[in-house]
């Protein structure tokens, strides 16, 4: 139960040095122990980080896993993406809300309601149990999903959901919640003593670059065997750009970022996978971490850094112990820590995020490392000159650091010789949706969707999303699109969808996805994204006026002309690529009914609509 | 020219400026209106109501955040521009609960005149109707959310002008709301009346409670003249120079 302790409060303040900095990381640990952050605990924090008490709400507030009301003892986050609820994902939370007998975001509940219904044994969860949605936790792979706390449960179906409200009434007080809940551990590092995971890679297909085996350090004593100077010439030579979606030069950022002036420099590796249906920066972590890492201490030796910090999302808190325990191994090996080159020192900490998806951007990544709201930075200056506690900052993704240790390992014309002219090397995906064989795979780039398709075992097929939410939707006349940077551009990300799915209610729960995570700074996106999933669903139910397409447009234009963020700029995708690639699908369902002024509107149906929206008894016309 | 100032193009109309300021003040300078409401002199600018969104050489930017540079062409009163400026100010309306005719600031309200300055009677949009507290706790200042437009000219003044932090924001996007920093609300804070946060407020979510309706509706600032007007008047001046 959330009970205010200032003494514990107090204690936390301590171990962060009472550094405002770290607020975020003193918000987070005050709810894991204290399971809230109420009113006295953010007094507390304010009156000990000698803050004001709005930004510590402010902190609270922005971050999904926090809260300032009691949660119990434990929370069960239902991921309630696309995916998810394609392969059964609300029969699972129903499931789960009836045997808690606690409703979703409905507070705290002992789960004692489900007694004799659903199979479900009477009994309390000790502590209090509460029940959210959430954003994709990065397993479409293995949908429907949930978090137990930090652990993931994976391949859900209603009755695992009730055996799991069984098993944590049975649970006795300190009994480590992942044996608990999980029948068998998953493959490689999944299995590890440290990450004890259900959670299962689905590598498919393994390609040259990342996901190839990798034992030395080849890469590390190659690129320390060069200056710092060549090494940044090597990268730009390989042409490697960046995998976390923008497709930036890496070399390039790297040569700014060594050029800016600073005593101090940091090297951010971007492990906050946000993007929906984007898992591979997960199977990386959990099966090439030292390949990330070595290319990290690579980075820092190029541009002079010191320091290297792995921003990782909350969803993936598994994953940290093991994480900091390769950390670890590579100190006591020497692969990290003072003198790793002539004069070059260089540590790598792990830092969490808290339930953001926008804490992808690169500078609301590095507001949130300094303790705030994830709100998105003004550009210039660019984190290259003002970053991180406003150093020179170099942020890539995790893939991208992979590709870098790789290329010191086998040179940059043996990468540069894989992909295609604009788009060097391969690209890991994440492939999940309607086909057989959803997983990962490290495919070179420049091949075809289509190619692709059949490689996943998709048929029927009727969209591909490319990129997630943020990208596009490509309809079957382009399968013979190219996956690089010049054509189909991705972060990843690839959801299939077959003839039998309902694209413009996709695209509505895409735009609900946005109007969850948008930060809100910016007008456009804050209030736009919402009267955008107002309209859509309208066309959705059958109630759309041809005039609504042009209104889209106009909205999408604006959102995407006057936003602050990538998040704005492209979060009015889903629509643009539904108007764009599927016209007559949004035509179908706008109904063109001369009897009501081909406005489509429907009196009847809508005073039964609206009828049911307050709740009221159902509305009969009387003519 | 000294050596400190740059040329830069607005609407085709040639102007000098120093190269430290922004093309709102640079424009500002001389005479040319650009439509803001989250910026306010003296304090850091916020570029995020977007109202002042020009096309600096071809790019979308905030004009409050944008910096001069040699040469320079900036769109501002484009058609283009004009739209996205009136789908911005009624998607402010919509997302909150405005009321003009009951409401005190009406006349002195920077959001309604910016509306009338842009031709708008009604929003196009749908209006949301979202759920807003009032804060009446406080002796002199009232609270009430459902005016405020989440500009944080209120926070900045506070934390940069009243050297307090008495305000801040909680919860992300729509669900984003004026936050104070007290668990007991306005009350519970170091907020005086005269500080500048209260007055930096552009409509009426801030408001000095025993001072309202002093002046008459029909006789207020924006009742006289269109926003903008003054800032325009000195273009008129220079002109007749
Ligand atoms: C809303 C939003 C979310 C993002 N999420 C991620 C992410 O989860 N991981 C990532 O690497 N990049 C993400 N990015 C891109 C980053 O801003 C940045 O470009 C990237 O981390 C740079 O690394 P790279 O050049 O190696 O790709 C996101 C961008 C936006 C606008
Ligand atoms: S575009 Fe959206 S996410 Fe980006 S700053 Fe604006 S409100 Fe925040
Ligand atoms: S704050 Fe301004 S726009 Fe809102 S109701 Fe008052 S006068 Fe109207
Ligand atoms: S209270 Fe007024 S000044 Fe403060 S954010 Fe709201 S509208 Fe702006």
């Amino acid at each position: 139960m959330c009970v205010s302790n200032e003494a514990a409060v107090r204690e936390v303040c301590e171990r962060f040095d009472h550094d405002r900095t770290r607020l975020l990381d003193v918000v987070r640990e005050v709810d894991e122990r204290l399971r809230c952050v109420d009113d006295r605990s953010m007094d507390a924090i304010a009156r000990e980080l000698k803050v004001p008490r709005a930004d510590v709400e402010g902190v609270v507030s922005f971050y999904s896993f926090l809260s300032t009301k009691d949660k119990g003892e434990i929370t069960i986050r239902v991921c309630n993406d696309v995916v998810d609820r394609m392969k059964g994902g609300d029969e699972v939370a129903a499931a789960f809300e009836q045997a808690l007998g606690v409703p979703f975001g409905g507070g705290v509940g002992r789960g004692s309601a489900g007694a004799g219904k659903g199979g479900v044994d009477g009994g309390d969860i000790e502590g209090g149990v509460s029940l959210e949605y959430t954003s994709c936790i990065g397993m479409c792979d293995q949908a429907p999903a949930a978090l137990v706390n930090d652990v993931v449960v994976t391949r859900l179906t209603p009755s695992a959901a009730r055996t799991i409200v069984r098993k944590l009434k049975d649970r006795s007080g300190s009994e480590d919640l992942r044996t608990l809940l999980a029948d068998s551990f998953g493959d490689g590092n999944n299995s590890h003593d440290l990450v004890r995971s259900m959670v299962e890679n689905s590598i498919r297909r393994a390609g040259e670059v990342v996901l190839a085996p990798y034992e030395s350090d080849a890469g590390l004593t190659n690129a320390f065997s060069s200056s710092p100077q060549e090494v940044i010439r090597v990268i730009k030579a390989s042409r490697l750009r960046g995998r976390g979606g923008a497709g930036f030069p890496a070399g390039v950022k790297w040569e700014h970022t060594r050029a800016a002036a600073g005593d101090q420099k940091y090297i951010i590796c971007n492990a906050d996978e946000g993007e929906p249906g984007t898992f591979k920066d997960r199977v990386i972590l959990t099966e090439r971490a030292h390949l990330m890492f070595d290319g990290m201490t690579i980075a820092g030796y190029a541009i002079g850094a010191t320091q290297g910090i792995v921003y990782l999302r909350a969803e993936y808190a598994y994953l940290r112990h093991f994480l900091d325990d390769v950390l670890a191994a590579r100190r006591r090996d020497g692969r990290l820590g003072s003198g790793l080159a002539d004069g070059f020192s260089f540590d790598i900490q792990i830092r969490m995020g808290a339930g953001a998806y926008v804490c992808g951007e690169e500078t609301a990544l590095i507001e949130s490392l300094e303790g705030k709201r994830g709100q998105p930075r003004f550009k210039p200056p660019f984190p290259a000159v003002k970053g991180y506690l406003g150093k020179p900052t170099c942020v890539n993704n995790v893939e991208t650091f992979c590709c870098v240790a790789r290329i010191f390992e086998k040179g940059s014309a043996w990468f540069s010789s894989i992909g295609s002219a604009g788009s060097s090397g391969t690209k890991v995906l994440s492939i999940s949706g309607d086909c057989h064989r959803p997983g990962i795979y490290e495919v070179p780039f420049g091949v075809s969707l289509r190619d692709v398709l059949a490689l996943c075992g998709a048929t029927d097929v009727a969209a591909v999303q490319v990129g997630g939410p943020s990208g596009r939707m490509v309809p079957p006349a382009d399968f013979d699109r190219t996956l690089c940077y010049d054509d189909l551009a991705t972060g990843g990300a690839l959801i299939v969808f077959n003839q039998g799915r309902d694209l413009i209610d996709i695209a509505s729960q895409y735009l609900g996805f946005f109007i969850h995570e948008s930060c809100g700074y910016c007008t456009p996106c804050r209030v736009g994204n919402t009267l955008l999933k107002e309209r859509i669903d309208r066309i959705r139910d059958g109630h759309g006026h041809p005039s609504d397409l042009d209104y889209l447009k106009e909205l999408s234009s604006t959102i995407t002309t006057a936003s602050r963020c990538g998040l704005g700029w492209t979060s009015p995708n889903p629509v643009t690529s539904l108007i764009t690639g599927f016209p007559e699908l949004l035509e179908q369902r706008i109904p063109l009914d001369p009897s009501n002024n081909g406005t489509g509107f429907d009196l009847e149906t809508s005073l039964r609509k609206a009828g049911q929206d307050s709740g009221l008894p159902s509305y009969e016309m009387e003519v | 020219m000294s050596s400190h100032e740059v040329t830069l193009f607005i609407d085709g109309k040639e102007i000098q400026a120093n190269k430290d300021v922004t093309v709102l003040e640079a424009a500002e300078e001389n005479g040319i209106y650009i439509p803001r409401l989250c910026w306010l002199k003296g304090l850091s600018p916020f570029g995020a109501c977007r109202v002042c969104l020009v096309r600096a050489n071809g790019r979308p930017q905030p004009a409050c955040t944008q910096r001069v540079m040699d040469g320079m062409v900036v769109d501002n009163d484009t058609e283009e521009l004009r739209g996205i400026r009136r789908n911005i100010i009624d998607m402010i309306f919509v997302e909150g609960n405005h009321f003009c005719m009951f409401c005190e600031k009406s006349g002195n309200c920077e959001l309604q005149a910016m509306a009338y300055r842009h031709g708008i009677t009604a929003p196009k949009y749908p209006f949301l109707f979202p759920q807003k507290a009032v804060d009446a706790s406080h002796p002199d200042v009232l609270i009430d959310r459902n005016r405020c437009i989440l500009c944080s000219r209120c926070v900045r003044a506070s934390k940069e002008q009243d050297g307090k932090g008495v305000f801040g924001f909680t919860g992300r996007s729509i669900d984003k709301r004026l936050a104070v920093s007290s668990g007991e609300g306005l009350a519970g804070t170091t907020l005086d009346v005269d500080d500048e946060a209260v007055s930096a407020c552009p409509v009426g979510c801030l408001m000095k409670k025993r001072v309202g309706y002093a002046i008459p509706v029909g006789e207020r600032r924006y009742d006289q003249e269109p926003i903008g007007s003054d800032i325009e008047s000195v273009a008129a001046n220079k002109g007749g120079e």
